[in-house]
């Protein structure tokens, strides 16, 4: 690296970032205009992958049934680039919102699910079965004692979820769905300050909401389960109980 | 930032009608072109791939060991590799740009960095996992900790080590095609190409499956080395 990174290459680039920071200072409506329109992209495509994914994990999950489907569908998504998915999405739609959208919901769907399915399906049966000693319906089960003992895992999904997605719809706009990509993938118009400027803005937005994500974990989770949430993130990314296939279940991916 | 070269656009006025009309997938021109574009597209798209895992693997196994021994090392590089893996990939490219230039350098920091938490937190989650039971009758056997960490600790950790490269892997396979921004190599390549020729879906939808087939083909080369790493697993299994 220091063979790389010589003097004058450093004094290059810290005049280039310099001109970045005076970009955002001069750019601020421009710079949080596209910001919201990339996370309305990333919104609606999370949302959308939650309102399927939460569902039908929950209910896999609580049945035992289907894992085969719920962690395998990751691991063959998982090889799916986001820049060959808009491609593909560009040739058979065209340009627009639209291929974006559905884009960023097939990245999104499935970490969600699995994450989902993995977290149900893990939840000590002991403790299910005093649910159900108690005269909990299955209903009951699911929603007052399976759901709550998930949420770490399930945040970790959209925690990874949401990494993918942000990342994605940068990279969205070539399609024609709206963001920093914008100014990104238009060098000739905004300059290398431009560029640099929307780059260090989409880092701020996906750490900012990796944050966002992470306080309402810690509201969301039930304060008795708030001990071991460590030791459930540690699971997230990593896990492990049934060995090297669960590992890859859960595995992560920036996209 | 775009670093496209002197593009192989369809001739539009010799070309089968299926180029002319932009028709969903055109075999002919495919096959014509795979020896001049998606041939060499992905021998570049695979060295990418390989430097980028390899340093990745030293990076992330040398941290592993560090975390192994010294809990409080290892949270330390897991906030670092988590906030480098939350930066979209395209704007880490574009922004080691002002360092390192449209190269192959700014390409391969990027995607190393990348791998570097998954890795990590699969070497360490598997070093960990070898159980007690295990560890003391190594040590009752007189092993040294070195000893132990070559000859017990590592390879039981072999599928969770293996697992971490897959994923690692297909991660960078994915990523390399967004590389193409900075570094005019791999399948990313004609992608960009395609873009800019008014959505040439032949060009779009051949370098986009290639590059799954390419993360499919590599993910299953792991698994059956994986396979030929752990005798005793196969044993167990049947």
């Amino acid at each position: 690296m220091t063979g790389v990174l010589s003097v004058p290459l450093l004094l290059a680039s810290a005049n280039d970032f310099s001109g970045a920071f005076k970009f955002i200072g001069n750019n601020p409506h421009l710079l949080l205009t596209l910001s919201g329109q990339q996370m309305v992209l990333s919104g609606a495509a999370i949302g959308a992958a939650m309102l399927f994914g939460v569902p039908l994990g929950l209910v896999l999950g609580h049945l035992h049934k289907g894992s085969f489907v719920a962690i395998n569908l990751s691991n063959v998504l998982r090889a799916v680039p986001s820049l060959g998915l808009l491609a593909i999405m560009l040739a058979l739609i065209s340009f627009g919102f639209l291929p974006a959208f559905i884009a960023m919901f097939v990245l999104a769907f499935p970490p969600i699910l699995t994450n989902v399915y993995v977290a149900v399906d893990g939840v000590d049966p002991q403790t299910v079965d005093s649910a159900r000693g108690m005269g909990m319906s299955p209903f009951g089960v699911a929603s007052r004692v399976e759901l709550p003992l998930a949420l770490p895992l399930i945040f970790a999904g959209l925690r990874t979820a949401a990494v993918f997605v942000i990342a994605s719809a940068t990279i969205a706009s070539v399609v024609g769905g709206n963001g920093l990509g914008n100014i990104i993938f238009n060098q000739p118009s905004y300059g290398l300050a431009g560029v640099l400027g929307a780059a260090i803005t989409v880092t701020i937005l996906s750490l900012l909401v990796q944050g966002v994500l992470l306080v309402a974990q810690r509201y969301l989770t039930p304060r008795g389960l708030r001990v071991t949430r460590a030791r459930g993130e540690a699971t997230a990314l990593s896990v492990a109980p049934g060995g090297a296939e669960n590992l890859l279940a859960a595995g992560t991916e920036p996209a | 930032m775009l670093a496209v070269p002197g593009a192989v656009l369809p001739n539009f006025g010799q070309t089968s009608s299926c180029v002319r009309n932009n028709g969903l997938f055109c075999w002919s021109w495919f096959s014509q072109h795979w020896s001049d574009t998606f041939g060499p597209a992905i021998g570049q798209h695979l060295v990418l791939t390989v430097i980028a895992v390899a340093i990745g693997f030293v990076i992330a196994m040398a941290a592993s060991l560090v975390a192994y021994r010294l809990p409080w090392a290892g949270a330390g590089f897991n906030v670092v590799f988590t906030l480098v893996f939350t930066i979209p990939s395209i704007a880490l490219f574009e922004l080691l740009v002002p360092a390192t230039g449209l190269t192959r350098t700014t390409a391969e920091i990027a995607l190393t960095s990348y791998t570097l938490l998954v890795m990590f937190a699969n070497f360490v989650t598997g070093l960990r996992g070898v159980s007690a039971d295990v560890l003391e009758a190594a040590e009752g056997m007189g092993l040294t900790r070195g000893q132990r960490l070559r000859r017990v600790e590592l390879p039981l950790a072999i599928p969770a080590i293996v697992a971490g490269i897959r994923v690692a892997t297909v991660t960078v396979i994915g990523l390399v095609v967004v590389a193409a921004y900075v570094d005019n190599e791999g399948l990313g390549v004609p992608i960009l190409q395609a873009i800019q020729n008014s959505s040439f879906k032949t060009e779009l939808i051949a370098a986009a499956v290639l590059a799954v087939l390419l993360a499919w083909a590599v993910d299953a080369l792991l698994v059956g080395s994986q396979w030929l790493l752990t005798p005793w697993l196969r044993s167990r299994r049947a």
